[in-house]
């Protein structure tokens, strides 16, 4: 099987059972995204399949053969962040780090779709799209995150967004800290 | 997860033609298949893929309605702006279902055939009528907090999943097939779903190897308000205890024009016409949204731990009739 992940061409012979998900885990070493539930409940193997989220642990590889794939690995180096990693670590928007990278895959692909103007569940009119707490909290509740990280993890989409009230940014988050421990 | 052939179709007469060998099932965006595989609640002996086939187009019909085909994935329908506007209560319903991952891969044909949520119908180690015919039903008498009120057996009581088609239900909306002889058919969906009877396993009527093609929606008639109301133990991303997908007009003061259909309820999305008779050419009014509770819940009959469920369709229908009545 021939698969193009994060712009690389990759051949591959797997068991005609074998997902997305295990494909870049197990095959290609492209171990970023998770597997937590295997299941599409949790979201933390969420990959962009031509620009679009999935869940890649319910999918599988011989599907993908004509298709872009990106990883996390493929959205940014650790030399040369995403900005929605960068956002993500600015606000701390993680503690164990498990379904980070889904987190932020997701989040990539929400951003796309709500530019779009797609709508969501909690769109008052369905033909706009003002990206507040409640749609992206919506919009992102297929990642589960076990810490409870939510606060942050909605405040660094929301600066990716381009929508930040200023008592809620890092800076202000940064000073209150700093304040905190006397510094 | 047992293993399986795999052969990809570039049409729907090869698709058709694919499916003949036995244990053969048709996969498209695969959210559902593939998580009852891996339990091997589903162990298809062959996948014929038909996810690339040309069926992922939203056309204006003759008749002024939608025909949306099967593959369009339920996110790309939710925000099709011709369906926003003239069949609000469908998108409403798709985006009150499941993750935008699981939207965005989940096809409009494969919503129609979900499977159950029934907790014994997931648990291999548990006797299942649905997954084992004749096996007997452990959700009679045990935890069934989720499952039937209505159209239930003494061999099944689970409940059909989607909001989709809950919402498709109120829209009169026409399944598209197409059989491994070319044939074709147009099935209503009031006649698509089957009640569990004696035979919980077989849920619709379409034939082995039978294709879903498209749906249609009929053109409604014009100033009618729609709503689909979900109850669920979360703000996001559950399943429906109840739900509520409602088409009405009201004109001079009278309810003109009315078709409601109801997750949760049911081994199918419920639809009772005695239910919109009882509002239809009367005056809005809590009497007669009551007489309309009356006429659903008239047969419903509570397992236990899903009792709760008769009194909170009750209120369910009476705030959405409210909503798609007032001034």
């Amino acid at each position: 099987m021939h698969f193009t992940i994060n712009g690389q061409a990759h051949e591959a012979e797997v068991d005609i059972r074998t997902t997305l998900l295990d494909l870049c885990r197990e095959h290609l070493g492209l171990t970023g995204s998770k597997k937590g539930c295997d299941h599409g409940q949790c979201g933390s193997c969420t990959m962009l399949v031509n620009g679009r989220r999935i869940n890649s642990c319910l999918s599988l590889a011989v599907m993908h053969q004509d298709d872009e794939i990106t990883t996390i690995e493929g959205l940014g180096t650790p030399d040369n962040l995403h900005p929605m990693q960068a956002s993500f670590v600015r606000h701390d928007g993680y503690q164990c780090g498990y379904c980070t990278p889904g987190q932020i895959c997701s989040a990539v692909g929400m951003l796309d779709e709500a530019s779009k103007g797609w709508p969501s569940y909690v769109s008052g009119d369905l033909t706009s799209s003002d990206l507040d707490d409640e749609e992206i909290s919506e919009r992102m509740s297929g990642n589960l995150c076990r810490c409870a990280a939510y606060p942050n993890i909605v405040d660094a989409i929301r600066e990716v967004a381009g929508n930040v009230p200023a008592d809620r940014t890092a800076d202000a988050k940064d000073s209150r800290s700093r304040e905190e421990v006397g510094a | 997860m047992k293993t399986f052939t795999y052969a990809k179709a570039d049409s729907a007469d090869a698709a058709t033609r694919e499916i003949a060998a036995e244990g053969a099932k048709f996969i498209a965006g695969g959210t559902n298949l593939l998580d009852l595989m891996k339990l091997q609640i589903e162990t298809p002996q062959k996948l014929v893929d038909i996810s690339r086939l040309p069926l992922d187009q939203i056309e204006e019909t003759d008749e002024g309605g939608l025909r949306i085909g099967a593959l369009v994935p339920n996110s790309d329908l939710a925000a099709d702006a011709r369906v926003i506007d003239r069949y609000e209560v469908l998108s409403r319903a798709l985006l009150a279902g499941a993750s935008g991952q699981l939207r965005n891969k989940a096809s409009t044909g494969g919503n129609l055939l979900q499977r159950t949520r029934c907790y014994y119908f997931y648990d291999t180690a548990m006797p299942c009528n649905k997954r084992e015919p004749g096996a007997g039903c452990s959700a009679i008498g045990g935890y069934n907090r989720i499952m039937a009120v209505l159209g239930t057996s003494e061999n099944c009581i689970a409940t059909h999943p989607s909001d989709m088609a809950v919402a498709m239900r109120a829209l009169d909306a026409t399944i598209l097939t197409q059989k491994d002889d070319g044939d074709r058919r147009r099935i209503a969906i009031d006649e698509f779903y089957r009640l569990p009877g004696d035979t919980p396993h077989i849920e619709t009527v379409l034939e082995p190897g039978e294709l879903i093609t498209g749906v249609e929606l009929p053109k409604l008639p014009e100033g009618t308000r729609q709503v689909y109301r979900k109850v669920r133990d979360r703000a996001s991303y559950a399943f429906a205890l109840v739900s509520v997908a409602g088409v009405v007009k009201v004109e001079d003061g009278k309810v003109a024009h009315a078709r409601l259909a109801f997750g949760g309820l049911a081994h199918m999305p419920w639809r009772n016409p005695a239910v919109e008779q009882a509002i239809l050419g009367k005056a809005p009014s809590d009497e007669a949204f009551a007489a309309a509770a009356d006429a659903l819940l008239a047969d419903a009959k509570g397992q236990g731990s899903n009792d709760f469920k008769i009194p909170l369709m009750r209120r369910t229908l009476i705030a959405t009739l409210r909503d798609l009545t007032k001034d």
